[in-house]
């Protein structure tokens, strides 16, 4: 069944359209890659998902679990589960990471009519979860992503969407600014979180990343639309032979 | 436009009001002349208006007007609803110095239980005593400015304190003034001796009570660190929404001692805080802190001015201001290095948050120095919040109100963290969210 489906999405940034009509539909416990060269709307689209504000959507529509996701404020798209891993997190001085993950986690579930977390049940799941990434306790109290290194802040993501548990994740250019020890810990955070209720998005320039997070389906795209989807084995052919073929298909 | 026509404005108020006083005012002879000069002094001016460059963006003519005639004594009915004010700001183990309408309020106040070493008499009983040669001194500054001259002439009470040499208090001293009246102005002075090698924390609140209402607030206090002294000051402004408070507070800081002065407005339709510091002893920190929290018309003035009279001293002035709606926050800093002053450390920085399009802030930093082995600077910065950060928290599932009430903590939280005390933090925090949930 499609946990998303992306029909005819048109886009514009400043009265420049950049997505021309995007068709996309991702399964449930699917993992699926979206590559492609700069500029092909990747990071485009990305964002209209999550909701970030200075995209116009001049047509086509998103649905998530059946419902108009265009309709939702960006925190309302987080409570129904939507997770966008950003590409550049962004540093919060001031704002303490754990003081933010209680509220944020606390929010979602207020949104969702759930009970907030108590203290001590929260400290204990954000304990293991950090655990898990190797991520130190005193990397928590300092403010949300201050000082932290490329790799710390991308693990920051990865331990966010073990404790939200969002049925779709959207990881932006996760490999961007990581050497290999760093993407090998944040891709076996991301891998260990691959379950048959969990989508994932893993939008990426580099057939690299796919060897670490490997993915059930490969879309390109180019030029605002997705040219090509298929297995696997897409993402090595297009290591082969580059996405010039698909710019002149575009 | 001259100045001596606008000046007439508010002339006959003040004069009225100077004139009804009279019978309420302590002190005869040397005291009553010293008065009469103050008064002299703000008829010069009348309220400063936007030509004294001092008052340029507080301009406190078109602001307030005139001169409300002086509050009465608090009566029984008024000292009851000040007890209900008072509940609700009092520190747990802290000794309470009240003042109701400019008035020490004893039965209110903890003068029987006093800390080891802390003495308090009342100001008016301190002018009231013929035998005292100096006691018209309690009315004289080295600053001139007409308001502080308005309340000279006008200061009806306050307390004056001794904190003994060596005295290490382990609770805060808390000056509470509390408006009960209504279309009245009250005038305290209080003054704060901080002895030798002594550590005091001094918490000041000014509240309303139930019933005050566009009521004029005009408090200064003059304090002392003795030699190798530290007090910590903490001041809460949470006036009536209709109210106008300027408070004007003089310090003069000894030889390796160290002043920290915290200062937070969220309250009052129009407000300053002036302070004017005098590091006259060496080796010597000073760390002022301010955050002015403002909404709807508010207007909230934060004025320092730092004298570094000797050599080796450091002080570090940090100025944050939350404006929505047309709230206006004043910052001017102003730092003097004397010839002598080498190796002065000075920096201040202030930085305003801009939450409305209509919301307005200036910031004046200015620096005068006269030393040539000094390391001064000063940053200013204004904007609307980030964002990228607000989308963030957002797509975290933080909503926007809450989002941006997390993102202007962290704005204030950089002056606040600067109190060392946590359970005082934790009380200016609470007092910061009391403000942001207001908002939402």
């Amino acid at each position: 069944m499609a946990l998303l489906e992306i029909k005819n999405l048109q886009v514009r940034v400043e009265e420049r359209e950049i997505l021309h009509g995007l068709t996309l539909t991702i399964d449930a416990g699917k993992v699926h890659a979206i590559m492609g060269p700069n500029g092909s709307g990747k990071s485009t689209l990305s964002h209209v998902i999550a909701g970030k504000p200075g995209y116009e959507v001049t047509g086509g529509e998103i649905l998530f679990k059946g419902e108009d996701l265009l309709a939702m404020a960006p925190d309302e798209r987080a409570a129904k589960g939507v997770f966008l891993a950003f590409q550049y997190p962004v540093e919060i001085p001031g704002v303490a990471t754990m003081t933010f993950l209680r509220t944020a986690l606390n929010a979602q579930r207020k949104a969702r009519g759930e009970e907030e977390y108590s203290t001590p049940d929260f400290l204990k799941k954000v304990r293991e979860i950090s655990k898990q990434l190797s991520i130190p306790q005193d990397m928590l109290k300092r403010g949300v992503n201050v000082g932290f290194s490329g790799g710390e802040k991308k693990r920051n993501e990865v331990l966010q969407m073990a404790l939200f548990q969002p049925s779709l994740c959207i990881l932006d250019e996760m490999d961007s600014g990581l050497d290999i020890d760093a993407l090998r810990i944040a891709a076996d955070g991301v891998n260990a979180l691959r379950s048959p209720e969990r989508s994932m998005i893993v939008i990426t320039h580099y057939q690299r990343l796919l060897n670490y997070i490997v993915p059930d389906v490969v879309h390109v795209m180019s030029k605002g639309r997705v040219v090509k989807s298929g297995g696997k084995e897409l993402a090595l052919e297009l290591e082969a032979s580059g996405y010039a073929q698909f710019e002149d298909a575009a | 436009m001259n100045v001596a026509l606008v000046k007439n404005d508010s002339g006959p108020a003040a004069s009225s009001a100077f004139a009804a006083a009279q019978g309420r005012l302590p002190g005869a002879g040397k005291v009553a002349e010293i008065r009469r000069e103050a008064f002299a002094a703000f008829e010069r001016t009348g309220l400063p208006h936007r030509r004294i460059e001092e008052w340029k963006y507080t301009d406190l003519r078109a602001l307030v007007r005139e001169v409300l005639p002086l509050a009465g004594a608090p009566e029984a009915a008024a000292l009851a609803k000040a007890k209900a004010a008072i509940a609700s700001v009092a520190i747990e183990g802290a000794a309470k110095l009240v003042l109701v309408d400019g008035v020490v309020a004893t039965d209110l106040s903890d003068l029987a239980a006093l800390p080891a070493g802390v003495t308090v008499r009342t100001l008016r009983a301190v002018l009231d005593e013929q035998s005292n040669e100096a006691r018209g001194d309690l009315l004289l500054t080295k600053a001139s400015d007409p308001m502080l001259s308005l309340n000279a002439a006008l200061a009806t009470d306050g307390v004056v304190v001794t904190v003994a040499d060596g005295a290490q208090l382990s609770a805060p001293l808390h000056l509470i003034h509390v408006a009960t009246a209504a279309k009245a102005a009250r005038y305290s002075r209080s003054h704060v001796k901080v002895g030798q090698g002594a550590r005091a924390t001094l918490v000041e609140t000014s509240v309303a009570a139930d019933g005050a209402a566009a009521y004029q607030a005009n408090d200064t206090a003059v304090i002392w660190v003795g030699d190798g002294a530290q007090l910590s000051h903490i001041r809460l402004m949470r006036d009536a929404a209709d109210a106008v408070n300027i408070s004007s507070e003089l310090f003069t800081v000894g030889a390796k001692s160290k002043l920290s002065l915290f200062n937070m407005t969220s309250g009052g339709a129009v407000s300053r805080l002036q302070a004017f510091f005098t590091l006259a002893g060496e080796a010597s920190e000073l760390i002022v802190n301010g955050v002015n929290l403002l909404r709807d018309k508010q207007h909230g003035d934060m004025t320092l001015v730092v004298d570094h009279a000797v050599p080796g001293c450091t002080s570090r002035e940090n100025f944050r201001a939350v404006l929505d709606d047309r709230a206006h926050s004043v910052f001017q800093g102003r730092i003097i290095v004397r010839q002598d002053a080498q190796q002065t450390d000075g920096k201040m920085m202030t930085r305003a948050l801009l939450l409305s399009d209509e919301a307005e802030a200036d910031s004046k930093p200015e620096l005068e120095i006269f030393a040539d082995d000094v390391s001064c600077g000063h940053g200013a910065t204004a904007g609307a919040l980030d964002d990228s950060l607000l989308f963030y928290l957002r797509a975290r599932g933080l909503p926007e109100k809450q989002a941006q009430a997390l993102l202007i903590q962290a704005f204030v939280g950089e002056a606040i963290e600067a109190i060392e005390d946590d359970g005082l933090r934790e009380r200016v925090i609470a007092a910061a969210q009391d403000w942001l949930e207001a908002r939402a």
